[in-house]
C-alpha cells in the first residue's frame, strides 16, 4: 500500500525526533560512561586518569547498594499496586450516575497538577509533622501519641505521598477505559444472574488490562526516577534510599563522578531491565 | 519539505537568541547564591540602599541549605560561572581556597578593617593564612534554657555546665502532661544538621572521627558513650519524634514553650528573644556542657560570602563584601531593626560596642566562639581541622550517610552498637575510595 | 430494567463519591487554606478550619521578597515553548509511525520510552559541562530544548495512538482525489486529531511544569521558574508554615486553574489508545 515515495518521506519526518533522541541518549550516555571508568573527584584535582572497573566493583560491593536496589523496587511495586487497585475502584464510582460528577472529578485529578516538590513539602511539614502537623493534631484529638511518620514509617510515608501524586493519573486512565465498556454485555451478564464480582473479574478486569498496562508503563518509567520525594522528606535516612538517590549521594554529596557515573550505568541497566520485563508482560497488550 | 525548514529556522532561531541573551546579560549586575536564613532575607531588604549607592544591580538566588549546597559545589567545581557571589560556610572555603576556586580576600579597603574580624572566623574562613570568604555572620553553639522551669525544677544553671548536670537537670523539668521536654537536641540526618551535633558533642566526650592515620574511629568506647548518652537522656526527656528534628524544628518547638533546654547555633538566641517567641522573657544562656576532659561540645561556624574565580564582576563583587559583611551594615540594620537583630559574631567592634553589650546573649556569644578551636577539637590529637566535621572533601558525603544511621538509631530502627558498626564501615569503604589507605 | 437507578443508589453513590473526592482533594484544600492564616493559627492545636481571621500578609510578605512575576514568566515561557517545539517535532514522526508502519516502528517506539529512563543524577555532570560549552546555563532556551527532549517520548507515544485511531481509508479517500502529503496532513488528518493533539499537549505542558531537577540545577537568576522560588521557601528558620502555604499556592494555582478548565480536553484525551 505504501509508496516507495511516501516511505522514504516518513523516513524523512521520523528523522528530527530520532535524531534528536539518540543524541539525547548517547551524548550523556558516552560520558556517563567515560567517566564510569575514570577516578574523577571534583574536590580533589578532578579527573585522575583510567581506574578500568574499580568503580563498578567498589559501587555493588558498597553496603548501601543491595538495600537500594530493594528499596526502589518496593517503592515501585508498592506505588504501581495501590494506584491501580485504588484507580480501577475509583474510576468504577466514578463511572455511577451520581450528582455533581464534574465537580467531583475535578477534585480527584487535582493531585496531579502539583509539583513533586511542593507536594512533598507540604506533606511533610503540614501535614506528618510530629508535633505541628495536622496528623499530630488528630491524633492528639484522639488520644493516641503522635506517630512521627518521617521517621518510624518513612517507606509507607513515601509511598504515601507518592501515591497521592499518581492517583489521579491512573483513575483517569482507567475511567476513559471504563466508560467504553459495553454496557448491554454488564446487563446480559448480570441477568444471567452473574454476581457483581464475577462481572467485575470476568467482564471489567479484561476489559481495563490495556489501560492497566499503560498505566503500569507511563509510571514505571517515572516513579523510577523518583527523587525530590525523597530529597524533601527523609533525605534518604531511614531506608527511604533508593538508587537515583544514592547515584546523588555519590555524585554530589560525596563528589565522586566516577563511582557516581559507575551508579548511573547500573541505573540504566535495572531500567532496561525492568523495561524488557514489561515489555514481555504487557507488549502484547500494547499492539 | 516546509516541516523541516521551519525546524531549521526554529533551531537557528533560538541559537541566535541565545547568543544575544548571554551577551548583553552583564551590565554591572552581580548574581548572588544564599541561603534562605533569617538574616539574608534581611540583607535581600536593604539591597535597594546598595544598589542606590554603588550602582551595581544584585540578582538574588536563595535556596534552601541543601539545594543550595549542591547548587553551587555542581557550579564551582565545573567552573560554570553562573554566579558572583557564592554564600558558603567553614567547611567548604579552605576546600576550595587550597583548589585555588576563589577569589582572595587579600586586598579590601583599610575602611573596611580585614583585622577587626574575629581571629577564629578569619581563621577558619582561610586557607595558608589567605581570607577566601569574609563572615555575614558566625555562630558557636550554646545552652538556651527556660529560666522558669529551671527555677520551678528547683535546679540553678552553672555558666558552664557538665553533661551530667544537663541530663539530670533535663529529666527534672520534663512535664509530659504539659508538652513540656526537658532537652532538644538535633537528630535529624544531614551532615550539617544532627551529624554537627553529634560530632561536637563527640568531642567533649574525648571521641574523634579519625586518629592520626585516617582511620576511623566509631568503635571506640568514647563513641559509644556520646552516643548512648545522647539516645538514652533524649528518650528520656526529649520530644517524640526527634530522630527528625533539625534546627528549625527545635526552634520552632522552643519558641512554643515545649523546650526546657536547647543546645545550638549562638544565632538562635535572637530567635527565641525576639517577636516570634512566646517565651522570650524567661530564656537563659550558657556555655555548651563538657565532661571534664578538656574540650567543651560547642562548634564554630560561618555562614560567608566568597567570590568564584574567573567571574566578570569580581571588582563589583569585592564592592558588595565589602558593603555587606562591613561595620556599615551593622550600624544599618541597629539603627532600623535594634541591635538584637545584627548579623552577630563577625566582627571584634561589635563586642566591643557598649551598646551591643547590653543585648543580653551577647557576652555568652563571643565567650562561646572564642571557646572553640578548629584546630584542636578534639581530646587526642587528630589529622583533620574543624570543630564539627573535618575539612576534607569527602566529610561531606560521608557524614551525612553516618548520621542517617544515628539517626535510625535515635528512631529505634537498630541499635547504638549497630550504628557505629556501621557508620565504621561506611567511614572506612569511604576514605579507602579516596585514596587515604 | 438494571439501568433504571433508584434516587436511593445514586445518593449514595454520590455521597461516596464526593467524601472520597474531597479526601483526595483535601490536602491542597488545606495548603490553601493555612496561606490565609497567621503563622500562629497555622500551627495552633486544636487547628483552625474556616474561622479564623483571613489574612492576605503571607502572599505580599512573598511577593516582596521574590520576583514572582518573573518565575512564573519562566515557567509559563519553559512549558509552553518545551510543547510546542516537542509536537513540532514529534507530529511527523508520529504521523509517519502510524501511517507508515515498518516492522522496527514498534521497536524504534520502545527505544524512545526507554531513553526516559536515563537517571537524571547520573548525567547532571556531562549536562551541566556540555551546557557551559555552549553557553546556555542559565538560559530559558536551554532548559525548554532540554524539557523538550525529556518528554519528547512521551508526546511521540500519545500521538501514534491517537493517530492510529484515524481510519486509513480516509487517507486512501483523500490520496484518490489527489491530494498529496502536505495537504494529506494539514486538511485530512490534523483536524482528526486535534483532540488527540490537545490533550497531549496539556499532558506535557504539566509535566515541564512540575519538572523539578533540571530547572533547579541549570538555573540561576535569569532563567529560574517556579520549581526554584518555591526551594527559597521550604525551611528557613522560624515558623513558616503560612508562607510555606502561600508560596506554595502561588506555585501551583496556575497550573491548577488551568487544568481545571482544559480538564474535559485532558479526560477525553489520556485515554493512550486503551479505548477502541
Amino acid at each position: 500500500m505504501a509508496t516507495k515515495a511516501s516511505r522514504s518521506a516518513a523516513r524523512a519526518m521520523m528523522a528530527p525526533a530520532v535524531v534528536l533522541l539518540l543524541g539525547w541518549m548517547l551524548v550523556p550516555l558516552i560520558m556517563t560512561l567515560w567517566f564510569s571508568f575514570r577516578t574523577y573527584l571534583p574536590l580533589r584535582g578532578g579527573d585522575q586518569g583510567w581506574t578500568g572497573f574499580d568503580n563498578y566493583v567498589r559501587f555493588v560491593t558498597s553496603s548501601s547498594f543491595w538495600p537500594a536496589i530493594s528499596t526502589t523496587l518496593i517503592l515501585l511495586i508498592g506505588v504501581l499496586v495501590i494506584t491501580i487497585v485504588l484507580g480501577v475502584l475509583l474510576a468504577i464510582l466514578l463511572d455511577q450516575p451520581m450528582w455533581g460528577q464534574g465537580v467531583v472529578r475535578i477534585l480527584v485529578i487535582a493531585p496531579f497538577f502539583v509539583m513533586p516538590t511542593v507536594s512533598a513539602l507540604v506533606w511533610k511539614n503540614i501535614f506528618m509533622d510530629p508535633t505541628n502537623g495536622l496528623f499530630a493534631h488528630l491524633w492528639k484529638f484522639f488520644g493516641a501519641e503522635p506517630v512521627s511518620w518521617l521517621s518510624d514509617a518513612a517507606m509507607p510515608s513515601i509511598i504515601l505521598i507518592v501515591s497521592w501524586q499518581w492517583l489521579p493519573f491512573a483513575t483517569l486512565i482507567l475511567l476513559t477505559a471504563i466508560q467504553s465498556l459495553d454496557g448491554e454485555q454488564m446487563e446480559a451478564a448480570e441477568m444471567d444472574g452473574a454476581s457483581v464480582l464475577s462481572r467485575f473479574f470476568f467482564i471489567a478486569l479484561p476489559h481495563l488490562s490495556r489501560a492497566i498496562t499503560i498505566v503500569i508503563l507511563i509510571q514505571t518509567i517515572f516513579l523510577l526516577a523518583i527523587f525530590a520525594e525523597i530529597f524533601v522528606t527523609t533525605g534518604g535516612a531511614f531506608g527511604t534510599r533508593t538508587l537515583s538517590y544514592l547515584i546523588f549521594q555519590r555524585v554530589l554529596e560525596s563528589q565522586n563522578i566516577g563511582l557516581g557515573s559507575a551508579g548511573g550505568v547500573y541505573a540504566i541497566i535495572l531500567a532496561n531491565i525492568v523495561a524488557i520485563f514489561l515489555m514481555r508482560i504487557v507488549g502484547k497488550n500494547l499492539d | 519539505m516546509s516541516i523541516k525548514r521551519t525546524l531549521l529556522s526554529t533551531v537557528v532561531g533560538l541559537g541566535l537568541t541565545a547568543g544575544i541573551a548571554a551577551a548583553d546579560g552583564h551590565s554591572a549586575t552581580i548574581t548572588i547564591a544564599t541561603v534562605n536564613n533569617g538574616d539574608m532575607i534581611r540583607m535581600q531588604g536593604y539591597t535597594d540602599q546598595f544598589t542606590a549607592e554603588s550602582g551595581i544591580a544584585v540578582e538574588w538566588v536563595t535556596l534552601e541549605e541543601n539545594v543550595l549546597r549542591s547548587r553551587v559545589t555542581t557550579d564551582i567545581t565545573t567552573k560554570g560561572g553562573q554566579f558572583d557571589i557564592m554564600t558558603i560556610g567553614m567547611y567548604e572555603t579552605p576546600i576550595w581556597g587550597a583548589n585555588g576556586w576563589l577569589v582572595p580576600l587579600d586586598d579590601l579597603s583599610a575602611e573596611y578593617d580585614a583585622g577587626d574580624i574575629l581571629p577564629a572566623m578569619a581563621g577558619g574562613l582561610s586557607h595558608d593564612g589567605t581570607l577566601y570568604a569574609a563572615p555575614f555572620y558566625g555562630e558557636s553553639s550554646m545552652v538556651m534554657y527556660r529560666t522558669d522551669l529551671m527555677e520551678k525544677a528547683g535546679m540553678e544553671m552553672p555558666a558552664a555546665p557538665t553533661w551530667e548536670f544537663i541530663r539530670d537537670a533535663a529529666a527534672a523539668m520534663t512535664d509530659r502532661d504539659n508538652e513540656i521536654n526537658g532537652i532538644c537536641l538535633r537528630g535529624k540526618a544531614g551532615w550539617g544538621e544532627g551529624g554537627a551535633f553529634i560530632t561536637a558533642m563527640s568531642n567533649s566526650f574525648g571521641a574523634r572521627w579519625f586518629d592520626m592515620e585516617w582511620n576511623a574511629q566509631f568503635d571506640t568506647d568514647a563513641w559509644a558513650n556520646t552516643l548512648n548518652f545522647f539516645k538514652d537522656m533524649m528518650d528520656a526527656s526529649g520530644p517524640s519524634g526527634y530522630a527528625t528534628n533539625g534546627f528549625n524544628e527545635n526552634l520552632n518547638l522552643f519558641n512554643q514553650g515545649k523546650c526546657g533546654m536547647w543546645i545550638d547555633a549562638t544565632v538562635a538566641a535572637s530567635f527565641v528573644t525576639g517577636d516570634g517567641s512566646t517565651v522570650a522573657d524567661s530564656v537563659g544562656f550558657a556555655l555548651a556542657p563538657d565532661n571534664g576532659l578538656g574540650k567543651r561540645s560547642n562548634w564554630l561556624w560561618a555562614w560567608a560570602l566568597a567570590i568564584p574565580a574567573g567571574t566578570q564582576q569580581e571588582a563589583e563583587a569585592k564592592q558588595f563584601i565589602e558593603w555587606a559583611t562591613g561595620k556599615g551594615y551593622i550600624e544599618l540594620v541597629a539603627a532600623n531593626e535594634g541591635w538584637a537583630n545584627v548579623p552577630p559574631g563577625a566582627r571584634t567592634s561589635l563586642y566591643e560596642n557598649p551598646e551591643y553589650q547590653k543585648v543580653p546573649f551577647a557576652q555568652m556569644t563571643l565567650d562561646s566562639i572564642l571557646s572553640a578551636n578548629p584546630n584542636e577539637s578534639t581530646v587526642e590529637p587528630s589529622p583533620y581541622v574543624g570543630v564539627q566535621f573535618a575539612a576534607i572533601p569527602e566529610f561531606a558525603g560521608i557524614a551525612t550517610q553516618v548520621s542517617q544511621e544515628f539517626s535510625a538509631a535515635y528512631a529505634g530502627q537498630q541499635t547504638v552498637e549497630e550504628a557505629l558498626a556501621k557508620a565504621q564501615a561506611i567511614t572506612d569503604e569511604a576514605m579507602e575510595a579516596a585514596g587515604y589507605k | 430494567m438494571a439501568r433504571a437507578v433508584t434516587n436511593q443508589r445514586k445518593a449514595i453513590n454520590t455521597a461516596a463519591a464526593w467524601i472520597i473526592g474531597l479526601l483526595i482533594f483535601f490536602p491542597i484544600l488545606w495548603t490553601i487554606l493555612t496561606s490565609f492564616k497567621t503563622e500562629a493559627q497555622a500551627i495552633s492545636d486544636p487547628p483552625v478550619f474556616l474561622f479564623f481571621q483571613w489574612t492576605t500578609e503571607n502572599y505580599s510578605t512573598v511577593m516582596e521578597r521574590s520576583n514572582y512575576g518573573r518565575f512564573l514568566w519562566n515557567s509559563i515561557f519553559i512549558a509552553g515553548g518545551s510543547t510546542i517545539l516537542g509536537l513540532i517535532i514529534a507530529i511527523p514522526a508520529a504521523w509517519s509511525m502510524a501511517f507508515v508502519p515498518s516492522r522496527r516502528t514498534k521497536d524504534i517506539l520502545l527505544w524512545m520510552l526507554s531513553t526516559k529512563m536515563l537517571p537524571a543524577v547520573g548525567v547532571l555532570y556531562p549536562i551541566y559541562l556540555l551546557f557551559i560549552q555552549f553557553g546556555l546555563l542559565d538560559n530559558v532556551y536551554g532548559l525548554t530544548f532540554i524539557l523538550m527532549l525529556i518528554n519528547l517520548p512521551i508526546i511521540v507515544w500519545m500521538l501514534y495512538t491517537y493517530f492510529r485511531e484515524i481510519p486509513g481509508e480516509i487517507l486512501e479517500a483523500a490520496r484518490m482525489d489527489g491530494a498529496n502529503l502536505k495537504s494529506e496532513i494539514l486538511y485530512v488528518l490534523t483536524p482528526m486529531a486535534i483532540p488527540g493533539i490537545a490533550s497531549t499537549m496539556l499532558l506535557n505542558f504539566i509535566l515541564a511544569w512540575n519538572e523539578a531537577f533540571w530547572t533547579l540545577n541549570l538555573t540561576a537568576a535569569k532563567a529560574a521558574p517556579l520549581t526554584a522560588f518555591i526551594a527559597s521557601y521550604s525551611s528557613p528558620e522560624g515558623l513558616f508554615y503560612a508562607k510555606l502555604s502561600a508560596a506554595s499556592t502561588m506555585a501551583i494555582a496556575p497550573i491548577l486553574i488551568m487544568g481545571w478548565f482544559s480538564q474535559k480536553q485532558l479526560v477525553r484525551g489520556l485515554t493512550f489508545g486503551a479505548v477502541k
